[in-house]
């Protein structure tokens, strides 16, 4: 954490820097996203819906959000 | 009732232990827009509907999505893992589309190249075995090969996706042999995916005894859609009655409908 009480992570391949301490859940609300209509991957491992809202968000996290869109 | 009746009643299909009764799958991409693909999933008929897997949008995350209009309680979201080349990146999609979505029917495409959409087989036949330990009910795109198909079944799929023609070509079926040959082979479903170009290269497939059809771009692409996806919905029905009715002999000579008794 730096003495701004941030911390720097990866969403969806670009950097941010967010307040320490946020829940998944909480973050996907930060950016505008519902968190019952996405997925969240971090560090290569899913993590399932129930526990978003008690994932806590670390410092150099690498994480991807999806969602469903038009394809065959 | 009669046989009519009784066929649009009664005629449905199964796939890892859920019923539908449109034969008829499509895809969610190439739309001019939301409001014209939900118009053609709901002339088309589908029950189930093709969904990719992708980044949201943090710069814009606002922006319409497709669950605001085709409505995943009413509608199966089948998600797919086109644009994955490796058994790894489309086990790692499918991991993230069951926990998108929720359940665990999904659609496995592993391409073998970007020229032919191809599938790669060996990838293929690995991530349905991965998948399948995984609780995962995989529909599975592959090439139209019968002993691929039975590889598929084996490894765990529970439905087997042979390609008509490639991706997004719409030449039609290709191999009407081969197609058949899978359809004897195996007792998975199968579903002509990809290379249907109009209404009556979908009635070839259901003739054969296909269990349905899947497409995307002939509907997409066509200059009515909607139209289209009408055209569709009656040709998976026709080619299906008309397989299920028998088609007559085919003879290599002319042989007279009128009676040749009592000629003048």
């Amino acid at each position: 954490m730096s003495v701004d009480g941030t911390i720097g992570i990866h969403v969806n391949g670009e950097h941010r820097r967010v307040r320490a301490g946020l829940t998944l859940a909480e973050l996907a609300n930060e950016l505008g996203l519902a968190p019952e209509k996405v997925a969240v991957e971090r560090n290569l491992e899913v993590v399932p819906r129930g526990t978003l809202d008690q994932v806590i968000v670390e410092d150099g996290d690498e994480l991807e959000i999806v969602h469903f869109v038009g394809g065959g | 009732m009669n046989a009519q009746a009784r066929i649009e009643t009664e005629d449905s299909w199964s796939v890892a232990g859920r019923t539908f009764r449109s034969r008829l799958i499509v895809g969610t991409g190439k739309y001019k827009d939301f409001e014209q693909n939900a118009a053609a999933v709901e002339a088309s008929g589908a029950e189930i509907v093709t969904v990719a897997v992708r980044r949201v949008n943090i710069s814009d995350p606002k922006a319409p999505m497709l669950t605001d209009f085709i409505d995943p309680k009413k509608i199966t979201y089948l998600p797919n893992t086109a644009g994955c080349f490796t058994a790894e990146d489309a086990i790692r999609t499918l991991r993230l589309a069951r926990e998108a979505g929720g359940w665990d029917l999904v659609k496995l495409e592993v391409l073998g190249e970007a020229r032919t959409l191809y599938p790669n087989m060996v990838e293929t036949i690995r991530a349905t075995e991965v998948l399948a330990r995984e609780g995962f009910k995989p529909m599975v795109y592959c090439t139209d090969d019968p002993i691929a198909a039975k590889q598929l079944e084996d490894a765990g799929a529970v439905a087997v996706m042979p390609l008509g023609a490639p991706i997004g070509s719409g030449l039609g079926l290709q191999n009407r042999v081969t197609i058949r040959l899978i359809v004897e082979g195996t007792k998975l479903p199968v579903l002509v995916d990809a290379g249907v170009g109009t209404a009556s290269d979908a009635a070839v497939a259901m003739e054969l005894g296909c269990t349905g059809v899947l497409m995307n771009t002939a509907i997409a692409e066509a200059k009515d859609p909607v139209l289209m996806a009408r055209a569709m919905k009656a040709s998976v029905e026709a080619g299906r009655m008309a397989y299920l009715a028998g088609r007559m002999g085919r003879r290599m000579y002319a042989d007279p409908s009128s009676p040749l008794a009592g000629l003048i």
